[in-house]
């Protein structure tokens, strides 16, 4: 597809990166000279300097032509205005990033007048990600697919689960099948399973289930599966007003810490359920005080990427809380990783996951089948959902008859609402949505899963 | 909430209890009553449960504002409970509301009886009701701040203190806590032995001394008399009159002149008010009654006497001021509001607040005349913090709402509505005696024991400043987080 990013920060660099590896025509346009000329040399991209907002600098990036517009510039305005403008001389999609919650309530009218396809607010999908994992504080990181239907999991394997020395096998004959592991990290290394895989402590396994299956096979193995009753935020910003919101719904007691005075104020005239505490997060005094030990999910949303990893270093030490962190700056992500602090959330690259997700689903109405994808295990892997048309040539066939491709499996069949964890003997039919886990980038059609 | 902590504190508070009943034990000794008994059960008692639960330091020593509130609450309540076991015990009161009741009145300084005769109680149980008004008078905590490095500092002490003492805002003295509870005691000690030695002098018994003392230093009043001061000698009422305004007076005046910065001493607005107060009400009071007592020289000293005995929430009485005309006692009504200067050991709303709230209204009346003006609230020639005053505005409107409350709940005993409002004044505002039913002469024995609950309630409120008892009744004062 021909595709045209407008701004070229974190965000845009990330998309352009991965839609430049997935063989898609990327145009990036943006004001800053240098950066457009960084981004130019380390991509096989094209690069314009030039303000999207005027229809000369759209039309030099071939806008008439162009089959997607992703506007992420930092101002809304700005963003909004483009995909207005491009609309106008094309037919093409257009997706903008909108963060100030003003617009966020009128999302929809925005959307529909101004014939967006899509509009993407980073901190409110970075909020919905952190209550996810709220609700369900024994993973680390929790996706969905089939509308809900199915979850991908991801939890660290610790000495009491008793699972270290388990074949994949052996774990699939004890619990029925009713679950089935996706993929497991250790250390660096990732791989997609085969029957014969030995799990070992410390591995995070990522595995797949119904939501009802997962809370069951989490209380088999002795991790509890409630939902937080409490949680303390470090940062008063918009991400933690939209969780909080989100928390104050799902009954679990908000406290925020905040450093400004005018913002505290203002966060208690948003949110009346919350107990906002007007102080510096850093502060050990006062986080101890307001019950940093007893509280239940530690969530540290400051704009600086140190503090929220010191506070949660901190909160590990004392406490068993549930740790979420943000991190704005990804470029260190795996050093992050290695301190153990509980589930970390990337803003940035939640805001790329999703536009992807869409680019792919678009490509679905080109000739590509991928309904919903998801970059897992630091992009290392992705787990795809594909819908299956009558044109599948292996419709019926069992699993094991076909011809599979290494480092990939077939995760699960949803089949008009059931969830089946395949077997060998289970086949692909139409109207299946099927999961596919692995390692391999950049599949178009279920028909990719064969070896050729 | 730092239970372990909690739970140690008040664990030294039953040892304490236990040291405090000597005193009555020894009463008991030199009189030779068996009701001494009593208070060595109970003493031992206290000792029993407080003995173990000091055994072990607390690991955590962090101590949080929360926790010094409740630890206050509970410590008070637990105090009375034991300290009403040794009337129950010596048979002296028979009903345990009645003994609570009693209890509380003496430690909370408020000298309100369920007794409408006393002297035919045991010497040691007259002393134990006078000595609980001493101990409640400074504060039991503050007396714990002074012999025990409790918390290991850090600034934690302070949130006892803040619990414990009476006024819109707690000042150190010095820059430590333990330092500062022990000058507050020791110049309470000392005023307590000066006024022994001028109450000897008038020549009356030891016993006497000792016990209208302390009902005059915690300014309590229970007295250990039918007719409280009224039958001692002119020259004893004098004194009692003096020490019951000197016990009045903010503490930390006393330091000043202590640390001989006379100076400071006239810039405590506080203090003046007080005696601009007390010396206009008795002239007021003194005129309106001229034609009641014989001579010039009586009807100031009763006029003197009552004012003093009400403004600092005493209670004592030399004459059934509830025959008084009605100007006199509806001064002496509002005066039993108003109440004594902070950081003293006074009940009532405080000076210092009324001072705070009149200066409230008059800025607010300067910002409709000019509506951009920027004003700040001074006094002491210091400025007020906005915090303070929001607290002390809060104050009021919490204050009006349990009194208003505790009257609709009192009224169902069916008695007047002066008798129910100054029983409920005289508990919250901790002075004793209301009018009507519950005059001077009279006792709250009239009320049933639900009613008494409630005065019982209100005496600890207005004593612990209403905000550490009402955080007992919260629900997040006990969630985990």
């Amino acid at each position: 597809m021909e595709i045209i990013i407008v701004g070229c920060g974190k965000v845009g660099r990330t998309l352009a990166e991965q839609l430049s590896n997935e063989k898609h025509n990327i145009v990036i346009v943006d004001l800053n000279e240098k950066k457009i000329q960084d981004t130019a040399e380390d991509m096989d991209i094209m690069a314009l300097h030039g303000n999207a907002s005027s229809i000369n600098t759209l039309m030099e990036a071939g806008i008439e032509t162009a089959d997607l517009l992703i506007a992420v510039t930092g101002s809304d305005e700005l963003n909004l205005l483009c995909c207005l403008i491009a609309k106008k001389v094309s037919a093409c999609h257009t997706i903008a990033r909108v963060r100030n919650p003003v617009y966020s309530k009128e999302i929809g009218f925005i959307k529909r007048s101004l014939g967006l396809s899509m509009i993407i607010n980073p901190e409110h999908a970075a909020a919905i990600e952190i209550s996810r994992i709220l609700r369900f504080p024994s993973a680390i990181k929790i996706d969905t697919f089939a509308k809900g239907r199915v979850e991908l999991m991801k939890f660290k394997i610790k000495p009491e689960f008793k699972l270290n020395n388990m074949s994949v096998t052996e774990f699939g004959e004890r619990y029925k099948n009713l679950i089935l592991i996706g993929a497991v990290e250790r250390g660096d290394q990732v791989s997609i399973p085969s029957g014969s895989f030995v799990l070992k402590d410390n591995d995070i396994v990522s595995v797949i289930a119904s939501p009802v299956n997962s809370a069951l096979f989490f209380n088999k193995i002795g991790i509890h599966t409630h939902q937080v009753k409490s949680t303390m935020i470090v940062g008063g910003g918009t991400l933690s007003y939209y969780l909080a919101k989100i928390l104050l719904t799902m009954n679990i007691r908000v406290l925020i810490v905040e450093s400004d005075e005018a913002r505290c104020e203002h966060l208690s005239e948003l949110l009346p359920g919350a107990t906002i505490i007007h102080g510096d997060g850093t502060d050990k005094n006062l986080l101890l005080e307001e019950g940093l030990t007893r509280v239940e999910s530690f969530v540290t949303l400051t704009n600086l990427d140190e503090e929220n990893i010191l506070l949660a270093l901190f909160a590990k030490k004392i406490t068993n809380a549930k740790l979420v962190s943000k991190v704005n700056r990804i470029a260190f992500d795996d050093i992050i990783e290695g301190l153990d602090i509980g589930s970390v959330v990337y803003p940035k690259y939640i805001t790329a996951d999703y536009i992807l997700q869409y680019v792919r689903a678009m490509q679905n109405s080109i000739g590509s089948n991928v309904e919903t994808l998801y970059q897992i295990l630091d992009n290392k892997a992705e787990a795809l959902e594909f819908s299956i048309r009558d044109d599948c040539p292996f419709l019926n066939t069992p699993l094991a008859d076909l011809n599979i491709r290494e480092n990939l499996l077939v995760a699960c069949i949803n089949r008009n609402g059931k969830i089946l964890i395949p077997r060998g003997q289970d086949s692909i039919q139409s109207g299946d949505t099927v999961i596919i886990v692995t390692t391999i980038k950049g599949l178009n059609d279920i028909r990719d899963i064969l070896k050729k | 909430m730092n239970y372990s902590i909690i739970c140690y504190i008040i664990g030294w508070i039953l040892n304490f209890e236990a040291l405090f009943m000597t005193l009555p034990c020894l009463t008991a000794l030199i009189y030779q009553e068996h009701s001494g008994w009593s208070f060595f059960l109970t003493a031992m008692f206290c000792l029993l449960l407080g003995i173990p639960l000091v055994q072990k330091k607390p690991k955590n020593k962090i101590f949080y504002t929360k926790e010094g509130f409740v630890t206050v609450a509970l410590s008070w309540i637990i105090l009375s409970i034991m300290g009403s076991l040794p009337f129950l015990l010596g048979g002296a009161i028979s009903n345990p509301i009645d003994a609570l009741f009693e209890t509380v009145s003496g430690f909370t300084t408020t000298g309100a009886s369920i007794l409408s005769e006393v002297e035919s109680l045991p010497r040691c149980m007259l002393m134990w009701r006078s000595f609980t008004h001493w101990i409640g008078g400074m504060g039991v905590l503050v007396f714990l701040l002074c012999l025990l490095p409790l918390t290991g500092g850090g600034g934690y002490h302070m949130n006892l203190m803040k619990a414990e003492s009476p006024g819109p805002s707690v000042t150190k003295l010095v820059p430590q806590v333990q330092s500062t509870a022990k000058i507050l005691y020791s110049i309470y000690l000392f005023l307590t032995v000066l006024e022994i030695i001028f109450l000897l002098l008038g020549g009356i018994p030891i016993f006497d001394a000792l016990t209208t003392a302390f009902g005059t230093a915690g300014t309590g009043g229970f007295g250990i008399k039918n007719d409280s001061i009224t039958s001692y000698s002119p020259y004893i009422q004098y004194v009692v009159t003096v020490f019951m305004i000197l016990f009045g007076v903010n503490f930390s005046a006393y330091f000043l002149i202590f640390i001989r910065k006379f100076g400071q001493l006239f810039h405590l607005e506080e203090v003046r008010w007080y005696f601009i107060i007390i010396l206009a009400s008795t002239g007021i009071i003194a005129f309106n009654i001229r034609d009641l007592y014989p001579t010039l020289e009586e009807t100031v000293r009763h006029s003197a006497f009552q004012v003093a005995s009400i403004i600092t929430t005493t209670g004592f009485g030399t004459t059934d001021f509830d025959l008084w005309p009605e100007l006199s006692r509806t001064i002496l009504v509002i005066l039993m509001f108003i109440g004594a200067c902070a950081g003293s050991t006074g009940g009532g709303m405080k000076i210092s607040r009324f001072i705070i709230l009149l200066k409230t209204v008059k800025k607010e009346l300067h910002t409709y005349l000019h509506p951009r003006s920027v004003r700040k609230i001074q006094m002491d020639g210091k400025v007020i913090e906005h915090g303070v005053v929001r607290s002390t505005n809060v104050y009021l409107i919490t204050y009006v709402m349990i009194f208003v409350f505790s009257i609709l709940l009192v009224s169902l005993n069916n008695h007047d509505l002066i008798t129910n409002f100054t029983a409920v004044a005289a508990t919250l505002n901790n002075i004793g005696p209301g009018l009507n039913l519950v005059g001077p002469t009279q006792n709250f024995s009239i009320f049933s024991g639900g009613a008494k609950l409630i005065l019982i309630f209100d005496m600890l409120a207005g004593r612990l400043e209403l905000f550490p008892l009402l955080l007992l009744f919260v629900r997040e004062t006990w969630r985990k987080f």
